[in-house]
């Protein structure tokens, strides 16, 4: 009997658990959640705004973190960018020569490649390279209470793991977007070669005849934000992690998937900024 | 500035003081009514089940964890109202030593060791002398350029352990340190607690499961059980107590 009612109350418990699921106060907490995660992020950000400027100045961590974040992903990178330049030139040859208008090659792929394309997928690899490794750095470190000891031993673990790497990454993804421009140029000039014959030199005064002051600057621009993005998510993740081992992976995964989802949202807003300029 | 006599008068007295500490996580009420003294240069050992809050407890008086109510007072400073930089300062005197040890995973011992006097200025040489007794203190001087993950369980503790006291603290928490380590390194690292205390006269309070440490380590014991202090005294005095829980911290399992 005593049984038989325990497990009816259960049942009742579970589908009250499911009903709730659609309920208004269901909601109300989910919203409540997202709008905590929010207000947490905000300080996060003041707080390395804060802090990046306040002496003392982590100087040799930045550069450790930024020789990190360029060895971990330069060659990623190059890679990618000789590949989508290269294939892109492919891609388009077709198209462009059944318009007559093959001699514009060099000039469109450089176009798009700087951009849009180069931009994009550097700030992709280092999100995928570099914000999972620095998520799963900051949790692994949370979870040991190793930023704990930082703590209490006086010394600023803010400071140290945190102002350093988003300032690294910041720096860092503009210049490897440079480094993959050049890349996917040298990619693109290859394949112009594959059919047909041009110097280097005809190929870059038929890029630099066509290339606009607008094409690069607000793409570089945009790279900063990108390199913040993923650091400032990142550490984020990494730092606030507070759910032992398996958060340590959780902060990684979150950090790749809403640092790419962020990078995108940018670049969206980029272009609207850009074209409002010109 | 009212507590300016009081923070002068209490240097022979009392290190810590905590009042009516409390401390819930949700609904979860862990700390429930806690209050201690820790006198100049005592060993205090604190005991108590798993889970019953005794990480919680140390972990409120450095502030990594903040408390509900009440008071904690260090070296006569009220910790729970200073700012970031007096608790920096206040943080520089005590020393702690982390359940898992936590040392800086991507660091060797050499640099792990060197991260707390990043801050202190001094000479190369004076900080590498520094690192090299803090190191012979705990015995493992051969191991300074090694990673962490390349050491045993038991010398983690010890390279936490001269981590702690590279500042020379007046005041050492120990987060049981000797918890997952076999007998033998239980007993040398309760010996070296003993040691440190009579070559540095510091005060520390000792969290520990291992009733021989306490043997060894106390001058005073308390036992924590549901967030509330339920004995309190030496270690002859306890382990005679006729109440059961009590009796059961000292009574060897085999
Ligand atoms: N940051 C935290 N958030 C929520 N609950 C916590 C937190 N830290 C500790 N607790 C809870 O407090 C209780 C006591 O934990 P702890 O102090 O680690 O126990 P122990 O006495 O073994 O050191 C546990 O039930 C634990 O779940
Ligand atoms: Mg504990």
């Amino acid at each position: 009997m005593k049984k038989d009612a325990t497990v009816l109350e259960e049942n009742g418990e579970e589908a009250k658990k499911q009903a709730s699921k659609f309920s208004i106060a269901y909601l109300s907490e989910r919203l409540d959640d997202f709008f905590g995660q929010v207000d947490t992020f905000t300080r996060f950000t003041l707080r390395f705004f804060k802090e990046a400027f306040m002496p003392p100045y982590e100087v040799n961590e930045f550069l450790k973190q930024c020789y990190l974040v360029g060895n971990k992903s330069l060659p990623l990178v190059g890679l990618t960018a000789l590949i989508m330049g290269l294939v892109f030139t492919m891609q388009s040859r077709p198209t462009l020569t059944k318009f007559g208008a093959q001699s514009w090659l060099p000039a469109m792929v450089a176009i798009a490649m700087i951009r849009e394309i180069s931009p994009v997928i550097t700030a992709l690899i280092c999100a995928g390279k570099v914000g999972s490794g620095i998520g799963a750095e900051l949790a692994s470190m949370r979870v040991t209470e190793q930023i704990d000891a930082m703590e209490v031993s006086g010394n600023r673990p803010f400071k140290y793991l945190v102002v350093t790497r988003v300032m690294a990454i910041t720096l860092m993804v503009p210049l490897l977007a440079i480094f993959s421009d050049s890349i996917s140029l040298l990619g693109s000039f290859i394949g112009v070669n594959l059919q047909g014959d041009t110097t280097a030199k005809l190929f870059l005064s038929h890029i630099f005849e066509k290339l606009d002051f607008i094409d690069v600057f607000p793409a570089i621009i945009k790279t900063f934000f990108f390199g913040f993005a993923i650091g400032i998510i990142s550490c984020y993740k990494g730092y606030n992690s507070n759910s032992g081992t398996e958060g340590v992976g959780r902060a990684a995964n979150t950090s790749v998937v809403q640092a790419s989802l962020t990078i995108f949202i940018i670049d969206m807003l980029a272009v609207q900024v850009a074209n409002f300029f010109t | 500035m009212g507590t300016a006599a009081a923070e002068k008068s209490s240097p022979e007295g009392d290190i810590i003081t905590i009042d009516h500490l409390k401390k819930s996580f949700g609904g979860h009420e862990v700390l429930k009514d806690i209050s201690l003294k820790l006198a100049k240069g005592e060993n205090l050992v604190i005991m108590g089940k798993s889970g019953t809050g005794k990480s919680v407890l140390i972990k409120c008086i450095v502030r990594l964890i903040e408390p509900d109510a009440g008071e904690i007072k260090i070296l006569g400073k009220d910790v729970l109202k200073l700012n970031a930089d007096e608790l920096n300062d206040v943080r520089k005197k005590i020393g702690f030593l982390f359940q898992s040890a936590a040392l800086y995973d991507s660091m060797t011992v050499r640099e792990n060791l060197e991260f707390p006097l990043r801050e202190v200025r001094k000479k190369n040489e004076e900080i590498e002398q520094m690192v090299e007794e803090a190191l012979k203190n705990v015995g493992l001087l051969d191991v300074i350029d090694k990673m962490p993950s390349e050491l045993s369980g038991g010398m983690r503790k010890r390279i936490g352990l001269a981590r702690t006291l590279i500042l020379r603290p007046e005041v050492i928490l120990y987060d049981e340190p000797n918890t997952g380590l076999d007998p033998i390194t239980t007993r040398e690292i309760s010996k070296l607690i003993v040691e440190l205390k009579d070559k540095y006269q510091t005060s520390s309070i000792i969290i520990t499961h291992d009733s021989e440490c306490a043997r060894i380590t106390a001058n005073r014991i308390m036992i924590i059980n549901e967030g509330l202090c339920v004995a309190e005294g030496t270690y002859e005095e306890l382990e005679k107590s006729e109440d059961e829980f009590v009796s059961s911290f000292f009574t060897k399992q085999d």
